[in-house]
C-alpha cells in the first residue's frame, strides 16, 4: 500500500494525517483522562460518559447560538465560555448522579456497568425530547477555520492546534490537582484506603462527589472539543465510548502517563491508516492491534505496581 | 455418574412445568401466528441468557459480548439459507447468478472461498456450534489463562462485538453490509416462510430451549457447577485447593457462546434475516439485562426475563416510542439498585414461602426437609 508513494509524500502524508489525528487525540484523552478518574482511581464503570460528553457539546452549541443571536460581536471568543459552561454542566450532572446511584454501587463495580447504561439510556432519550432526533452542527469562529502552511505539501488546521493545547492544559491541571494539591492527596487516600482515610478525618463522601463531577466535568469539556469533528446527535456518545474504555485499559488504568501514551498511539494509528484504507477498516485493524496487545499484556503499557 | 436423588427439587419442578405449560401449550393456542413468531424470537433471546446465567450468574464472568457468539451462530445459519435462496434459477436477472444478490450489487463476481462449505447443511449445523464455540475457546484462553477478569475482561469482549460489528457493516460484498443478509426463503426446499413453517419451527426452538435447559441444569447439578459457584465467591481459595481456575471460566464462557449461537441460528430461521443490528454493543449488553431482569442466579428467571423484558419492549415501543428508553433505562437502574436477584429473587423471597407455608400445611414437614438434605449431599464422579 506504500509502493504508489514517494519517500517525501509518505513523510508529508503522515505529518498531515498526524496533525489531523489531534483533534481526535484531544476527544480521546479528554474522554480517558475522565474515565481514568473515575474507572481508574474509583472502580467505577461509567457506560454514560459518552452521554456525559454530548452533553458538554450541546452546551456549545447552545452557547454559539446565543452568540450567534445575540452577541455577534463577541463570537470570537464563545468557544473559552463554551467551555466552561460545558465542563460546570456536565460536573453538575455528574455530581447529582454520584448522589442519586453511584454511590450506593462502590462495592460492585459490575453492577455499576447495568446502572449507568440505563442512565446512559434515559441521557439519551432526554437529549432527543429536548434537542430532536436530528444531528445539529457548530458553527466554528473565523479564526479558527484555516490552516497554517508549514511547507508546500504540508498544512495543520488551527483547530486541531487549539484544542491540542488545550488538552494539554487541561491535562497538566488535573495532574497538578491529583498529585500536588490538597484534595488530590484526599482522593488518592480514598482510594487507596477508605476506611483508614475516613478514620483519619476525610470526608471520604465529599471526596467521592467531587472526583466523580470532576471525571464527568472533564468529559464535557471533551463535547466541546468534539463540535469541531462531528455532528452532534443524542447517540453521538455511544460511538466513542468503547474507544474509550479501550484507551484507558490500554494506557493502565491508574496510570494518566499510561492513558495519555494509548491515546495518542491509537488516534495516530487510526488518522494515519484511514489515508490508506477505508475508514472502517482502518478502525477494526487498530482495535484488533489494541486488544492483541491487550492479550499479551493484560495489564496495560504502564502498570502500577501494586500488590492485589 | 450419580447426580442428585432429582434432577429438579420441587420449585424447580414447578418451574420446569409452568414454562413448559405456557411455551408448549398456553402460548401456541392463545396467540395469532404472528405473535407466536414474536414470542419465537423472544426465545432465541432465551438461549443467551440460559448461557449468562452459566457464565455470569455462576461462574461470576460478565461477558459484554454475547451478541458476538449470537451473531456468529446467526450468520452461519443465514450463510446457508442465502445460498439456497441464490440458486441459479431464482438469480437469472444478476450479472453474475448464483451467488448472493448482495454479493452481485458490490461487483463481486464469484463466490468467496469461506462462503463455499455452507453449500452443506451438515457443515453449517457444526459451524453454527463449533465457529463460536472455537472464537471462545481463544478469547478465553488467552484472557483467563492470564487471569485478566472481572471488569477488564468485560471491558474486552465488549471492544471484539465493536469489532466484529464494524467488520461485518465494512465488509459489504461478503456479509450484506449494514442491512444484513434478507429474503432467506427456504431450509433444504422446505419453505420457512409460510405460517404453518413458522408453527413447526417454534416448536424446533422450543424443544431446543429445553434440551439446553437440561444441559445447564445438569452441569450446575454436578461437580463443575459447584465449583464455578466457588470460584464466583473466592477465586484464589479454589486456585489454592488444587483447580485449574481458568480452564473452568474458559468451559463456562464456550458453553455460554455455544448456547447464544443456538439461539442466533433460530433467529436467523424464525425471524428470516440477519443483521449486524443484533451483533453489536447495545444488544449484548440487553442480552445481559434480560438475564439481570430476569434474576442471573436463576436458569427459569433468565428465560422469563428474556421472554418479559421483549414483550414489554415490544408492547411499549409500539404504544409509547418516546417513553420506551426512559422506561427500559430506569428498569435497569431499578434492578440493579434494588432488586440484584431479578424477577427470581422477588419469587423467591415474596411468592414461594407462600406457596411453600401452602404445601406444608397439607404434606408432613418431613417430606421437604428430606428433599433439601438430597440436594445438599455432593456428586460423586
Amino acid at each position: 500500500m506504500f509502493g504508489d508513494y514517494s519517500l517525501g509524500d509518505l513523510g508529508s502524508i503522515f505529518v498531515m494525517q498526524g496533525f489531523a489525528g489531534l483533534i481526535l487525540f484531544s476527544v480521546y484523552v479528554l474522554m480517558a483522562l475522565g474515565l481514568a478518574i473515575i474507572f481508574g482511581q474509583m472502580g467505577v464503570i461509567n457506560m454514560a460518559h459518552g452521554e456525559f460528553m454530548i452533553l458538554g457539546a450541546y452546551v456549545t452549541w447552545m452557547t454559539s447560538n446565543f452568540f450567534q443571536s445575540y452577541l455577534p460581536s463577541l463570537f470570537s471568543g464563545y468557544f473559552f465560555l463554551a467551555m466552561i459552561l460545558a465542563f460546570v454542566a456536565s460536573g453538575a450532572l455528574g455530581m447529582l448522579v454520584e448522589w442519586v446511584l453511584i454511590r450506593h454501587l462502590y462495592k460492585r463495580p459490575l453492577d455499576t456497568l447495568l446502572a449507568t447504561w440505563g442512565l446512559s439510556l434515559m441521557l439519551q432519550q432526554a437529549y432527543r425530547s429536548v434537542f430532536g432526533a436530528r444531528e445539529v452542527g457548530v458553527e466554528l469562529p473565523q479564526w479558527m477555520l484555516g490552516s497554517l502552511h508549514v511547507t508546500d505539501s504540508i498544512e495543520v488546521p488551527i483547530n486541531g492546534v487549539f484544542v491540542m493545547c488545550l488538552t494539554v492544559l487541561i491535562t497538566i491541571s488535573v495532574a497538578y490537582v491529583l498529585y500536588m494539591s490538597r484534595w488530590g492527596r484526599q482522593v488518592r487516600a480514598v482510594v487507596q484506603n477508605r476506611i483508614m482515610a475516613g478514620a483519619v478525618g476525610i470526608n471520604t463522601e465529599k471526596v467521592d462527589r467531587y472526583t466523580f463531577g470532576l471525571g464527568c466535568g472533564i468529559a464535557g469539556v471533551a463535547g466541546s472539543a468534539f463540535t469541531m469533528i462531528g455532528s452532534t446527535g443524542p447517540t453521538s456518545g455511544q460511538l466513542y465510548i468503547v474507544d474509550t474504555f479501550l484507551v484507558v485499559v490500554f494506557g493502565g488504568a491508574a496510570s494518566l502517563l499510561g492513558t495519555i501514551a494509548s491515546a495518542f498511539s491509537i488516534s495516530q494509528t487510526q488518522s494515519t491508516l484511514e489515508f490508506f484504507m477505508s475508514g472502517s477498516m482502518a478502525k477494526v485493524l487498530t482495535l484488533l492491534a489494541v486488544v492483541g496487545i491487550l492479550m499479551l499484556r493484560p495489564q496495560g503499557l504502564f502498570a502500577l505496581k501494586v500488590r492485589k | 455418574m450419580i447426580i442428585n436423588s432429582r434432577f429438579f427439587n420441587r420449585s424447580e419442578l414447578m418451574g420446569f412445568i409452568a414454562l413448559a405449560a405456557v411455551l408448549f401449550v398456553i402460548l401456541p393456542l392463545t396467540l395469532d401466528v404472528f405473535r407466536l413468531n414474536l414470542v419465537a424470537k423472544y426465545l432465541t433471546y432465551a438461549f443467551v441468557a440460559l448461557g449468562l446465567v452459566l457464565c455470569w450468574g455462576y461462574g461470576g464472568i460478565l461477558s459484554l459480548g454475547q451478541g458476538v457468539f449470537f451473531g456468529l451462530g446467526g450468520y452461519c445459519m443465514a450463510m446457508f439459507l442465502k445460498l439456497e435462496a441464490s440458486s441459479v434459477e431464482n438469480t437469472k436477472i444478476q450479472s453474475t447468478p448464483g451467488i448472493p444478490d448482495f454479493m452481485d450489487w458490490n461487483q463481486i463476481t464469484s463466490l468467496p472461498l469461506f462462503w463455499q462449505p455452507f453449500h452443506s447443511l451438515t457443515f453449517t449445523i457444526l459451524a453454527i456450534i463449533l465457529v463460536p464455540g472455537i472464537f471462545a475457546l481463544i478469547i478465553g484462553t488467552a484472557m483467563f489463562k492470564r487471569r485478566v477478569g472481572g471488569t477488564y475482561f468485560a471491558i474486552i469482549t465488549q471492544a471484539v462485538a465493536a469489532i466484529l460489528t464494524i467488520l461485518i457493516v465494512g465488509q459489504q460484498g461478503y456479509t450484506g453490509g449494514i442491512n444484513g443478509m434478507t429474503d432467506l426463503r427456504t431450509l433444504k426446499g422446505w419453505d420457512i416462510r409460510p405460517d404453518h413453517a413458522k408453527i413447526i419451527l417454534y416448536f424446533v426452538e422450543v424443544v431446543l430451549l429445553f434440551v439446553c435447559i437440561g444441559i445447564a441444569q445438569f452441569i450446575r447439578l454436578t461437580k463443575l457447577g459447584r465449583i464455578l459457584v466457588a470460584m464466583r465467591e473466592q477465586e484464589d481459595r479454589v486456585r489454592f485447593s488444587g483447580y485449574s481456575v481458568a480452564n473452568f471460566k474458559i468451559f463456562a464462557f464456550c458453553m455460554a457462546a455455544v448456547f447464544a449461537a443456538i439461539g442466533g441460528a433460530m433467529f436467523a430461521l424464525n425471524v428470516g434475516f440477519m443483521s449486524p443490528s443484533f451483533v453489536g454493543i447495545v444488544p449484548s449488553i440487553e442480552m445481559v439485562i434480560y438475564t439481570a431482569v430476569g434474576g442471573r442466579m436463576s436458569i427459569f428467571g433468565a428465560i422469563w426475563g428474556a421472554i418479559l423484558v421483549n414483550f414489554a419492549k415490544t408492547s411499549l415501543s409500539e404504544s409509547f416510542p418516546q417513553l420506551w428508553l426512559f422506561g427500559l433505562g430506569a428498569l435497569f437502574i431499578a434492578v440493579v439498585l434494588a432488586f440484584p436477584n431479578g424477577l427470581s429473587g422477588l419469587w423467591a423471597d415474596y411468592v414461594q414461602p407462600r406457596i411453600d407455608r401452602l404445601f406444608a400445611s397439607r404434606k408432613s414437614k418431613s417430606d421437604w426437609s428430606g428433599n433439601s438434605v438430597a440436594d445438599g449431599a455432593a456428586p460423586a464422579e
